[in-house]
């Protein structure tokens, strides 16, 4: 058991090690929701206006790209695997003594605290947007985070642990994971859409950690008018990192199996 | 007691039987060779060994434990050092030992130390804080090399250490094995299909279509299919032919314009024949079996470079379209 929990920290180390290292990696993961937030806010906010009282589309998206971001780098997490099978390195994992739960977890660990560094980045844009911070609210989304980014990445890494190359990772990407992300909110409230999107984007689980971590920025009262509803339910912050935590410890458990049986 | 003990092991995949019963065991302190051609199941055999792979029947352990049921005990007690880099090419050589001493659990104290040494060893100490990519393949293997031994591992393990490496490098690498088993009075389990390789184990294993077809010291092996080859050149090699004949019991045959015979030591036997010989000699030449012939006489075939042309080929061609 120790030796799990060192590779936990080993491989999360890592991962977080060549974040930083790789600048075009620290820049891009920045860049990209930036371009997000000033086309489609430029774009859509004049037309949309406000979607409630005080909240406008832009600091309706804001949070939106943030969760955008961090099931993103979840999912990528699987990447990280496939390439490190494609470049030898997994070997050298694979015959250590921390195990292969200790490889999934690592990485999945690692994911997370790189979307913590990434959400920190990202914070610096919320008083220019007009979204105000408090330090208790900082505290809830970096730990809201963390639990929805180590949940969701069991998806990546399930796709990922048996992927013998990139491409074909990237094509699951494409045609799988990119729609599940338009689907679960970041751009529009889900609750006043066609119904067929409406069913879609309710089974989703991405769009429970997508309403959570709106919820945070946006204090329940507003976010109420824009959260998910389930059978005039509405979900709580709670609710919806129960139903992501859930889902992802399935789809964990999953890899990490299917990771343990290859040859 | 041997360090490693393998007893009726065997790997199937699907349908093809990759590796087939096979048995043998590692002396401690011992360079023990498996020689093959590509697809011989010299590989199979080491990822069985090393747990990356799980025996579809047979025992085996490692150090005395068992390579399905005590995992993580056996990956404790072996180094490994693959036919393909493994080593994280965007962190530098000093972090990417340093990863191994974490995930290995060794205290940090004492793996600065190790890391230190050994980069002094396979010589590269200034090039600690580069960053793999920019090595060259030598210096990669080396730098395996170096990995596999920090936590100081009872066997390691080299599949093909020297694949695709020039000669001045092979002979390189093969410096830096020797002295490190003296060092650390590793046992060395290895795997190749060069016959040169071969001739740096203490004991050689030949293995074909899954089979152990021989096992033995190359020498004793290279006895083993009759001696050495003597080729001479008479003024008259009938005459030859027939003084051989008479004089030492030997029968020999003319090929093309040359007398060809088999002896044991022939080294020895020479000076003796060439003394007393009335038949005035041209030339002559003493063969020694080499390891391939050994190969070609048990199996009807040489262990072929194309086969491994072609996959290095292939690899560069994948390499290319990469970048």
């Amino acid at each position: 058991m120790t030796d799990v929990f060192r590779g936990i920290r080993v491989v999360a180390y890592r991962e977080l090690l060549r974040f930083v290292q790789e600048r075009s990696r620290l820049i891009s993961s920045f860049i990209m929701p930036l371009i997000f937030l000033v086309i489609f806010g430029a774009g859509f906010g004049q037309t949309i206006g406000s979607l409630v009282p005080g909240v406008n589309y832009l600091q309706f998206m804001y949070p939106g790209i943030i969760a955008m971001t961090v099931v993103m780098g979840a999912i990528m997490s699987g990447i990280s695997i496939v390439w490190d099978r494609e470049f030898g390195f997994l070997k050298e994992l694979l015959v250590s003594p921390i195990g292969r739960s200790g490889i999934l977890l690592g990485k999945s660990v690692g994911a997370a605290t790189t979307a913590i560094l990434q959400t920190c980045i990202m914070l610096i844009l919320a008083p220019i947007l007009g979204i105000p911070l408090s330090f208790i609210l900082i505290i809830e989304l970096l730990i809201a985070i963390f639990i929805i980014s180590v949940s969701i990445s069991g998806l990546g890494l399930l796709v990922a642990s048996r992927m013998k190359s990139q491409q074909g990772f990237q094509l699951v990407t494409q045609i799988i994971i990119m729609p599940l992300i338009f689907l679960a909110g970041v751009f529009f409230p889900v609750n006043n859409v066609p119904a067929w999107m409406e069913f879609i984007s309710k089974i989703n689980p991405l769009t429970y950690g997508v309403d959570a971590i709106r919820q945070i920025f946006l204090g329940s009262e507003a976010a109420s008018a824009l959260s998910v509803s389930i059978f005039g339910h509405t979900m709580s912050i709670f609710e919806d990192i129960l139903v992501v935590v859930v889902f992802g410890g399935i789809l964990m458990v999953a890899a990490i199996w299917s990771f343990s049986k290859q040859e | 007691m041997s360090i490693i003990e393998v007893d009726a092991l065997s790997k199937k995949f699907g349908n093809l039987l990759a590796v087939d019963r096979v048995s043998f065991g590692v002396k401690g302190g011992e360079i023990f060779g498996f020689l093959g051609p590509n697809g011989a199941g010299k590989t199979t055999t080491i990822n069985m060994l090393c747990t990356l792979l799980t025996p579809t029947s047979g025992k085996a352990t490692v150090n005395g434990y068992d390579v399905v049921k005590q995992r993580a005990e056996v990956r404790k007690s072996i180094g490994l050092v693959f036919q393909e880099s493994t080593l994280d090419e965007y962190l530098s050589a000093e972090q990417n030992l340093r990863f191994h001493a974490y995930a290995y659990k060794i205290p940090k104290k004492e793996s600065e130390e190790s890391i230190k040494e050994l980069l002094e060893l396979v010589e590269l100490s200034d090039r600690r804080k580069s960053k793999v990519s920019t090595f060259s393949g030598g210096m990669k293997r080396r730098l395996e090399l170096a990995r596999g031994l920090l936590h100081s591992p009872k066997v390691l393990f080299l599949d093909e250490p020297t694949q695709g490496l020039d000669p001045q490098n092979r002979r390189h690498i093969w410096d830096h094995i020797h002295n490190m088993r003296r060092k650390h009075n590793l046992t060395i389990f290895l795997t190749t299909h060069y016959m040169d390789e071969a001739e740096n184990c203490d004991r050689i294993t030949i293995i074909d279509h899954g089979r152990i077809i021989a096992m033995d010291t190359p020498d004793k092996l290279k006895d083993s299919i009759g001696g050495d080859q003597v080729r001479l050149k008479a003024e008259d090699n009938k005459a030859a032919v027939l003084e051989l004949k008479e004089r030492y019991g030997i029968s020999s045959m003319i090929d093309k314009d040359e007398v060809t015979f088999n002896i044991a030591q022939g080294d020895k036997f020479l000076p003796k024949l060439v003394g007393h010989f009335d038949s005035s000699l041209i030339s002559i030449s003493v063969h020694r079996p080499t390891l391939d012939d050994v190969f070609l006489k048990l199996t009807g075939r040489a262990i072929r470079e194309e086969e491994v042309s072609f996959k290095d080929q292939l690899k560069q061609m994948s390499m290319r379209r990469r970048h």
